[in-house]
């Protein structure tokens, strides 16, 4: 792999993580409990597409081959996604799409931390902007957890069940291979793995308080960040999203 | 009978767990160029800081504010609309009460 290549990759991340979490956290739009969280998650979501368009945009300059985050984003099927399996997950309960907020905000911010120390300044760019809002996705997403974890007995089981359905994802952040590794040595983002222990120690501080127990396992589905083995629901999603363009396609306004 | 939108509707009415309104907040933000905070809207939060954080959501999309204040609706005491007559009609008649008959210094500044 050259570097350019690893440098795409890396970026695909990057753009599809918010691509695809802020699609789902779109969805809750109009629908949510409140009329205060609706607004909330539908400011969370134009966040997190917003920095899609930075990630992506970059990935196309890098990849040389004249497309654009646009393109990236509407024309590419399932396989060339590379989110990770938690941004896919569908939204359940409102306490379920809470935790996987939580579960990847608190990866988030602890990620583009270290990015905005980037070799690459383009990346330290869009990572200082990103991470002032994450920073409060976190911040709101963490108080959330906590007042459900530790609220009613209802939401505190449907708080519970999240953490259990959600937790065999958690692992596939955290895992290095031949990409992470190229962008670790040329100084570009940190290996995944080494942000564990921080967000080990916030989330296991997240969950005391929430009341909640962490699952005593560390099996981890693995094939979104790598594109090998999407979960079912990515497909449905995309249906969503790239309707238009695959209805009418090139449209444009 | 269960109402088609309740929260519960697999749960008899008896039985069904009783529905807790968040209280209601009022909101004050401060602007980019003002010096005071003004009243921008009402919203509904669990407790105090979850309401500083939906302010900030709902009133502060568009780069309204650089200082939000919440206060709880019940802890507002208002004059009541009934006694506008006896409070407020009073001073209707009264101009020279208004400054305007003075002329204001310059190094007075804003006031």
């Amino acid at each position: 792999m050259t570097h350019e290549e690893a440098f795409f990759e890396f970026l695909c991340r990057m753009g599809d993580n918010p691509l695809i979490l802020g699609h789902r956290v779109s969805e809750w739009c109009g629908l949510a409990p409140v009329l205060e969280e609706d607004i909330a998650l539908a400011n969370t979501a134009l966040d997190l597409i917003g920095q899609t368009q930075m990630w992506l945009g970059l990935a196309g300059e890098v990849e040389g081959a004249g497309r654009s985050a646009d393109d990236l984003a509407m024309l590419r099927d399932v396989w060339d996604f590379r989110n990770v399996l938690l941004a896919e997950q569908p939204n359940g309960d409102f306490g379920q799409t809470m935790m996987r907020q939580y579960l990847f905000d608190q990866f988030h911010v602890l990620l583009l931390h270290k990015l905005a120390a980037s070799s690459d300044e383009r990346v330290a760019a869009i990572a200082a902007k990103a991470v002032k809002e994450v920073a409060y996705h976190v911040e709101r997403s963490r108080d959330t957890v906590i007042g459900l974890g530790d609220g009613t007995s209802e939401s505190h089981l449907r708080m519970q069940a999240a953490l259990d359905l959600l937790w065999p994802y958690v692992g596939e952040m955290f895992t290095d291979d031949a990409v992470s590794t190229q962008m670790a040595e040329a100084g570009i983002a940190p290996d995944p793995s080494t942000l564990r222990a921080d967000w080990d120690a916030l989330v296991q501080a997240t969950m005391a308080e929430a009341t909640l127990v962490i699952p005593d396992s560390l099996f981890a589905h693995a094939g979104g960040k790598t594109g090998t083995r999407h979960t079912e629901h990515l497909g449905h999603l995309l249906t969503q999203m790239q309707w238009l363009q695959r209805a009418y396609p090139g449209a444009t306004w | 009978m269960s109402s088609p939108n309740s929260a519960y509707p697999d749960i008899p009415e008896a039985t069904k767990p009783k529905r807790h309104e968040w209280p209601l907040w009022e909101v004050f933000i401060r602007g980019q160029h003002g010096m005071s905070h003004r009243h921008v809207g009402s919203l509904h939060a669990p407790d105090a800081e979850m309401a500083v954080k939906n302010a900030r959501d709902v009133y502060t999309r568009r780069n309204e504010g650089v200082s939000i204040w919440v206060v709880e609706a019940r802890h507002i005491a208002a004059s009541s609309p009934s006694d506008k007559g006896p409070l407020y009609e009073p001073s209707e008649s009264k101009v020279y009460r208004h400054p305007t008959f003075f002329d204001i210094p310059d190094e007075v500044g804003a006031m």
